[in-house]
């Protein structure tokens, strides 16, 4: 439990820091808004969607709702594993001109919730065409790890859900 | 402490459009059947509430315009006039204005003044035929007191600024006759008044002046004595209409003075030639002010300031449209309803208003509800308390507890569906209207008979199943039923008659509108179709395949074009709609004898009762509404098409074979067609068979947007949870027969060949 002086602290850093969820993928550490994630989920069945980018999984029901499940070891371009019992889902709430959504992302694990001060966040270089990262905010040092801060608005737009086909 | 009322508003615009509503079938039903003093009641009391109503919110345009209305209703249901099919029609009009001023209202908006004050202008004149000048201030008597104090307080007062408060929101004015009666109590001498000599000139109409109207404003004045002198008056033949060859000669009593009379041809003073002699005592300018409530009486609205002084006490806003419109003449008038008509924005489909709308449901309904929930608490207790200390030989009671929840829970949702649910007569209320008015317009004779208005259907899908029945309707009256000379010619009666049925089968709504017209006519559309290419030449089509052609975008077979119909815009949108709302449509006809559209609907839009199927190690549901049948079959009775594509010749027809696997590209171990089943379905006139690994039992399942977190799914319209929590696709039939094609599966959308065995048979 924090100190009174310590959250004190912690509100007056509150306009230069965020709070990010990490979660492990394919032994990098990624980290997105706090505020956005909804819930993280065990990991459980999806149903397939016919003819639907290789990186959404399918749906999923949650409570009701139906939810995509997007896999971003295929978004990023790296290769599928096999979900094991540790495979979570990361329920995020993301706004795209449609309005918002609900999706869920494939994580191999969730880790902390860390505080980020502005300065820390540096920005992705830019790798060229090939590689496409503007769903990547920045890229943050904790304790002298890597973690890339994603832009999760960005991770699924609309117009990149039918032109990624091409590009893959 | 004031009130707001303005949360009151929608309730007040929601049971006027219902009094609204009413008034037109009184009034409808009253143009065919004899009087009948209780619709004649209704009628009135409709009106009658809607003043009130807008009086209180402060609607006064409204209010003011109802009042007359209700005025003349009430001489009619006094006995004191006679029912005319004119008054009828004013009424029918009228109801139509006020249906768009409650929209203005309820927009906040700017109201059409000209509309309603010409509307109000032939009320009056209606009201006001053929009656005497006590008569008429024996109907106006509506003043209150505080008015009529007002009045006098002012009629007393000051000259020099008068001005005339009308009163606000009261929801009433005074009229020209009480202002006569007024004027006939002030201290008054002998008679006094002009002789006035009135010559328009001849181009006096063209520029918008009407002479009648002068007359009138001098009759409210006093007691006008009017001769005409048509000595100006060329002959017949010679005749301009819009020529001015009549003079008047008038006398006129009154106690206005002479400058106040000139002021009534103030409009036409450079038009005319004119000659005022005054005689008698003429009263001093002071009176100026009841001279000015007595053209004020012509103000329709209370909502218009009045003026200061004299001069400016002619509002342009209500003199200047008063000349400008003869009001005398119907012409005008009605042309203008037609084209407010068609301007009006479609009434009774509930709009396209982001707005929460409300539903009316009978408490009967409510109750039932409530008895239900109330049994599935019970069973819900039962089984948590069984939960709590379960032992295995409890499990016979925790199998009946539940079978009693299946059971609860299954009316439970009948119930609020029903709730959801309401008659079909909303929808077929505007036809009679309709058909009235577009009888009318052609020249034709119809008889509407509608049956099945009890049926009831899901209140979403019944506002949006209106424009297509209308769209539909309209064919038939246009296209459809013939003139009354050339059924008369066929041996038929000389009033067509359309039907519009309605009636439940299996677990939807089916509508019939039919009529007995000249039917369909084969060749045509066929010749029309091969035209557009849409054909074959050598094609050979069923019937049925041939009126479907008529839904194609564009399709067209109409010699003339008319404002109602015939542009070939309207049916491949009818067809979309109805297959948006999950139905279909389907024509029949007999040339030369009638022809009848089908629309199947089904009864609600949230619920689908499905057939789940397995493919590969996918479930679908595929909804049973779209299910002809299923069957199993074997590689020899299929025929290979092009090379690609598989038909199965069932039956008098050939029908395409769309492996779900391929569609919605998964892996299946089951790919010879003997080993599955094939699900002959129907989707947007067109058949097709999906081939599936099995069948698993059929289900009612609750429709789950995928839009709303995914996006749209070409082939699926939906998603399900099934019993286990795992989501199900709900697969949309005319999707997949569209995708099918679009991936290359399938050869030629559709029309395929009665028949003819293919070139490339076999294997």
């Amino acid at each position: 439990m924090e100190t009174a002086v310590q959250m004190e602290e912690e509100h007056n850093l509150e306009d230069e820091s965020r709070q990010f969820l990490t979660f492990t993928l394919a032994e990098e550490e990624y980290g997105v808004d706090i505020l956005r994630v909804q819930e993280v989920k065990g990991w459980a069945p999806v149903t397939k969607i016919p003819r639907s980018p290789d990186y959404v999984q399918g749906v999923l029901n949650l409570r009701g709702t139906i939810v995509p499940v997007v896999d971003l070891r295929m978004r990023f371009h790296l290769d599928r594993i096999d979900y094991t019992r540790r495979t979570v889902i990361v329920v995020i709430n993301i706004e795209i001109d449609a309005g918002r959504r609900v999706i869920g992302v494939v994580a191999d694990g969730v880790s902390d919730v860390i505080n980020v001060p502005v300065e820390n966040v540096k920005d992705a270089p830019d790798f060229g065409t090939k590689v496409h990262t503007d769903f990547i905010s920045g890229l943050a040092t904790i304790d002298e790890n890597m973690v890339m801060l994603l832009d999760i608005d960005k991770l699924l737009t609309a117009a990149e859900i039918k032109g990624l086909d091409s590009l893959a | 402490m004031t009130i707001d009322l303005s949360q009151f508003h929608q309730t007040f615009f929601e049971e006027s459009a219902e009094g609204l509503d009413e008034m037109e079938s009184g009034l409808l039903a009253l143009e065919i059947g004899a009087d009948n003093n209780e619709t004649i009641n209704t009628i009135f009391r409709g009106a009658h509430s809607i003043k009130g109503g807008a009086g209180t919110f402060g609607f006064d345009a409204i209010a003011g315009f109802t009042h007359v209305m209700e005025t003349l209703m009430d001489e009619i249901r006094g006995g004191n006039k006679e029912l005319t099919k004119e008054i009828v029609e004013a009424f029918l009009q009228s109801v139509d204005c006020l249906r768009d001023m409650m929209m203005v209202e309820q927009h906040h908006e700017e109201h059409d003044m000209d509309r309603v004050n010409a509307m109000q202008v032939e009320l009056e004149s209606l009201l006001h035929e053929g009656k005497t000048e006590e008569e008429i201030a024996a109907i106006d008597e509506e003043i209150t007191e505080d008015e009529f104090e007002a009045l006098l307080d002012q009629l007393h007062g000051d000259s020099g600024a008068p001005t005339v408060e009308t009163p606000a929101g009261s929801g009433e004015f005074p009229s020209e006759s009480e202002y006569q009666e007024i004027l006939d109590q002030l201290p008054g001498g002998d008679d006094r008044g002009c002789n006035i000599r009135f010559k328009p000139h001849p181009d006096l109409m063209a520029n918008g002046n009407d002479p009648l109207h002068i007359l009138r404003e001098l009759e409210g004045m006093g007691d006008l004595t009017v001769h005409a002198d048509l000595s100006g008056l060329v002959s017949f033949d010679q005749i301009d209409p819009a020529d001015m060859g009549i003079a008047w000669d008038m006398k006129l009593i009154t106690d206005a003075s002479e400058e106040v009379v000139k002021e009534a041809f103030a409009w036409v003073e450079g038009a005319c030639d004119l000659e005022i002699k005054p005689f008698g005592n003429i009263t001093e300018p002071a009176d100026p002010a009841e001279k000015e409530n007595t053209m004020e009486a012509k103000a329709v609205t209370q909502t218009v300031p009045s003026g200061e002084a004299v001069v400016e006490s002619k509002p342009a806003v209500q003199q200047k449209p008063a000349p400008e419109k003869p009001v005398s003449e119907k012409k005008p008038a009605a042309s203008q309803a037609p084209v407010a008509a068609a301007n009006r924005p479609k009434a009774g489909s509930g709009g396209d208003h982001a707005e929460v709308t409300s539903i009316r449901v009978g408490i009967d309904k409510i109750d039932a509800l409530i008895n239900m929930v109330g049994e599935l608490v019970i069973t819900q207790s039962m089984l948590s308390q069984l939960g709590s200390r379960f032992e295995m030989n409890d499990l016979p009671n925790l199998v009946d507890g539940l079978v009693d929840l299946e059971r609860n829970s299954r009316d439970l949702q009948e119930a609020v569906m029903r709730v959801r649910m309401v008659p079909i007569s909303f929808a077929f209320a505007r036809f009679p209207r309709l058909v009235r008015d577009l009888g009318n317009k052609m020249g034709k004779q119809f008889e509407l008979v509608m049956l099945g208005e009890t049926t009831e259907l899901d209140k979403t899908v019944m506002e949006k199943i209106g424009d297509p029945l209308v769209h539909l309707v309209r064919n038939s009256l246009d296209h459809g039923i013939e003139t009354p000379d050339v059924r008369k010619a066929a041996g038929k009666p000389e009033t067509g008659t359309l039907t519009l049925s309605a009636y439940h089968q299996g677990g939807n709504i089916v509508i019939e509108i039919k009529d007995d017209g000249a039917g369909l006519n084969k060749e045509k559309i066929l010749a029309k179709a091969r035209e557009r290419g849409l054909v074959d030449d050598d094609e050979v089509l069923s019937d049925d395949k041939v009126y479907e052609l008529v839904m194609q975008a564009g399709f067209s077979t109409a010699d003339t074009v008319s404002d109602v119909s015939g542009r070939g815009v309207g049916m491949d949108v009818v067809q979309r709609n109805i297959s948006g709302l999950g139905g279909s449509i389907e024509i029949s006809s007999e040339q030369g004898k009638c022809t009848t559209v089908t629309i199947r609907l089904p009864l609600t839009l949230a619920i689908v009762d499905g057939q789940i199927v397995r493919v590969g190690d996918q479930i679908y549901i595929v909804p049973l509404i779209s299910i002809v049948e299923t069957i199993q079959i074997n590689d020899e009775q299929i025929n290979a098409v092009a090379g690609k594509a598989e038909v199965l010749r069932l039956r008098e027809s050939y029908i395409q074979i769309i492996r779900m696997y391929d569609v919605f590209s998964l892996e299946s171990k089951v790919t010879k067609l003997s080993e599955g089943l094939l699900v002959v379905v129907e989707g947007d006139g067109q058949k097709a068979g999906l081939f599936v690994d099995e069948l698993l039992g059929q289900q009612q399942v609750v429709i789950k947007s995928l839009e709303s977190n995914y996006e749209r799914v070409d082939g699926v319209s939906g998603a399900t949870i099934l019993g286990d929590g795992t989501v199900a696709l709900i697969a949309d039939v005319s999707g997949i027969i569209k995708l099918a094609h679009e991936l290359g599966l399938t050869d030629r959308m559709g029309l395929v060949q009665d028949g003819k065995d293919t070139a490339a048979a076999s294997a």
